[in-house]
């Protein structure tokens, strides 16, 4: 009898608990959204901070419930794969998408990944967001990426205009790592310059990204005395290096990249001798943040340990995604409805103090607007964190 | 040319080390060690655990990278290597273990590192100058002639201590040392700790200068190999050689080939192949092995 009563009563638990498993699991439904980047080598930190923020983001999302979009909640799961800065694991990458029938996905975080991922996107019905510059992946007939962040040829002139204005800078030099990126924005960089009325005084020195030490490398720039030395496209693994060693080679002028960098790399890698670098960031300096920035930031500290300041402009991505298709849910499976919200979308910036909006920009750049409006945010770096150069808006 | 020089001098010492733990482990194993590189990595972030997390003296964080990575070397060839040499006559198992080693501390170091590029303050500060014509910081003449130093002792241990003779005895004929009693297992576990405490010693040191990150494992582990095929695999001298040969070619490249852009990684390795095609053994090394 007791052996029957046992068995019934073990037979009704599992029942229950497998019930009750089922109807928490069929709670909400799934929006999956991928993310295709650099998450291992030199570059980790780019794709990481971007993998980051979108887990973080759908985390804290999940937790109030979910994405109501349309008449149904989701969930939102983030799918990652890692490229290696590799065009070829890049395709693959969105191959895997397109099997998992995503539609948005976030990345290449890299010119040539970004690039190779684009017939594979078209012929697959995927919106991406590339951290990658090219023009003619936003330009039509292209139509599929959307710039996740402000590009160099946009914010570079706006730096040296500054500068240009308020520190007297007449001669500028580039040094660059000797990979696809880096050389196109040092190009792009140049030919800037030189349209503003600039003295370019040197161009041509470029770096291994392994290089372990500088001072070679950077003799001949410093050599030819500019007022203004910009590391273009430089990871923040290499920016401290470059940094101290152009001051250690007894360098006084100003030092900027068009790229984002992290506070604490920075203090760790140059110390003191990196006061004075300008950068771009993203809205989480203390003047732009708002309670929901300084919330996300909390929970990715606590969430992975420490925060990086790059994720101050990776934290849009999945944002507009999320935000354009509550606009017209008919997007979620189908993104020439996506394409068609873009120009009309308008949703409030959660990560900025004021009336910000999230819009979608680029008609001047690209013709079409295939890029998120996030604010270009011109950083100073002195003692330990980022302080506000100026901000300025793309069209 | 003396700022050149004085580069050149500078990479090489830190590149000679670097190289004479990778050709210590070939020369007493025949192992490519993939994973040297990842060794380096981990042991410049063990330095910057102990100097910027836990506050402790650079020293310290030196001593603590090179227990570490000697204990961590000396359990990869007891319980990996070990029992693969033994198992397999074919070289391609402990090239293919070697590379295994090397994606999974890649992925360990990512997990208890973090992705960020790492640092610690400088250990010295300011600069030489000699009338412009040399420039150089002084954390870098204290860590090249640390490099130095560490070679110098390195030498001096294979050379006259027991355990050094008995490594050098292994790497001449394994067979014939192993009949003369020396402990062929023991001395080849001692030789590989070696070979990794003296890879996370580099990058304890170099975490002060260059700072340490993920991804510097794999181009590093290529250098020591460009370095130890220019010297001769397996030889200690040919190691020195082929580090500072790198550095001063390096050196030299970077300044006078700046103007046509960064082709100095380009005709260091196209010198090579023309190098190797008429010496494959290297500076130093044999040609039967």
């Amino acid at each position: 009898m007791k052996r029957r009563v046992f068995l019934a009563t073990t037979g009704l638990s599992i029942a229950l608990a497998v019930t009750a498993s089922s109807a928490a699991w069929a709670e909400n439904a799934k929006l999956k959204i991928g993310f295709v980047g650099v998450t291992s080598g030199p570059a980790a930190a780019w794709g990481i901070s971007n993998q980051r923020s979108m887990e973080t983001r759908a985390a804290w999302l999940n937790e109030l419930g979910g994405v109501t979009i349309g008449d149904t909640t989701y969930d939102v799961e983030i799918v990652p794969f890692d490229d290696q800065k590799d065009p070829k694991r890049a395709i693959a990458g969105m191959e895997k998408m397109a099997q998992d029938g995503i539609h948005y996905v976030v990345g290449p975080n890299v010119d040539d990944g970004a690039a190779a991922v684009r017939p594979v996107a078209e012929q697959n019905g995927i919106m991406y967001f590339p951290y990658a510059f090219p023009k003619e992946l936003y330009t039509p007939p292209a139509s599929n990426a959307i710039l996740g962040m402000v590009a160099n040829y946009q914010s570079g002139p706006a730096i040296y205009k500054h500068l240009m204005d308020n520190a007297g800078v007449k001669k500028v030099a580039f040094v660059a790592a000797n990979e696809s990126d880096p050389l196109s924005q040092r190009d792009g960089g140049v030919e800037a310059a030189k349209a503003l009325g600039l003295e370019v005084v040197s161009d041509s020195v470029t770096y291994q990204v392994d290089t372990t030490d500088f001072t070679p490398v950077l003799l001949p720039v410093i050599q030819s005395a500019p007022d203004l030395l910009v590391l273009s496209g430089v990871s923040p693994a290499n920016a401290p290096q470059l940094i101290r060693s152009a001051r250690e080679l007894g360098y006084t002028g100003l030092i900027s990249t068009e790229t984002a960098q992290d506070a604490t790399v920075l203090m760790e890698g140059a110390g003191d001798l990196a006061n004075g670098f300008i950068s771009v960031g993203g809205a989480s300096t203390p003047e732009l943040a708002s309670d929901a920035m300084r919330e996300f930031v909390d929970r990715y500290t606590n969430m992975f340990g420490e925060y990086n300041d790059e994720s101050n402009t990776k934290v849009y991505a999945l944002e507009y995604i999320l935000e354009t298709l509550k606009a017209n849910p008919a997007a979620i499976d189908d993104v020439e409805a996506f394409k068609a919200t873009m120009d009309t979308f308008e949703a409030p910036n959660p990560f900025m103090v004021g009336d910000a909006k999230l819009t979608y920009v680029g008609t001047t750049s690209f013709g079409q607007k295939r890029q998120v409006s996030v604010p270009l945010v011109v950083n100073e770096f002195r003692d330990g964190k980022f302080e506000t150069l100026f901000v300025a808006q793309v069209d | 040319m003396e700022q050149i020089l004085a580069n050149g001098l500078y990479l090489g010492a830190q590149y000679a080390l670097i190289a004479l733990g990778l050709t210590l482990i070939f020369s007493l194993m025949n192992v490519l060690n993939f994973a040297h590189g990842q060794m380096y990595v981990f042991g410049g972030f063990v330095t910057y655990t102990v100097v910027a997390q836990f506050g402790l003296p650079f020293i310290v964080g030196l001593v603590a990278s090179a227990a570490v990575l000697a204990v961590l070397g000396g359990l990869i060839e007891k319980f990996l290597f070990r029992p693969v040499i033994r198992r397999s006559k074919r070289e391609e198992s402990t090239m293919l273990l070697a590379a295994g080693i090397a994606f999974f501390l890649d992925a360990v170091i990512l997990l208890l590192f973090g992705e960020k590029q790492r640092g610690v303050p400088k250990i010295v500060n300011g600069v030489f100058n000699w009338d412009m014509r040399i420039i150089m910081p002084y954390d870098r003449i204290l860590i090249g002639i640390l490099a130095i130093t560490l070679i110098v002792s390195f030498i001096l241990f294979m050379q006259y201590s027991r355990t050094g003779r008995a490594m050098r005895a292994l790497a001449q004929d394994r067979m014939a040392a192993q009949l003369m009693g020396v402990d062929v297992d023991r001395y080849s576990m001692i030789g590989f700790a070696l070979g990794a405490m003296l890879a996370g010693l580099v990058g304890g040191l170099l975490v002060t200068i260059t700072g340490i990150n993920l991804g510097m494992g794999g181009p590093t582990s290529v250098k020591a190999f460009l370095m130890i095929m220019i010297g001769g695999a397996g030889v200690i001298s040919g190691a020195i050689a082929g580090g500072f040969i790198l550095g001063m070619m390096e050196s030299v490249g970077l300044t006078l080939l700046a103007a046509y852009g960064d082709i100095t990684y380009l005709v260091i390795f196209a010198t090579l192949m023309v190098f190797l095609a008429i010496r494959p053994q290297g500076l130093m090394g044999k040609p039967w092995g």
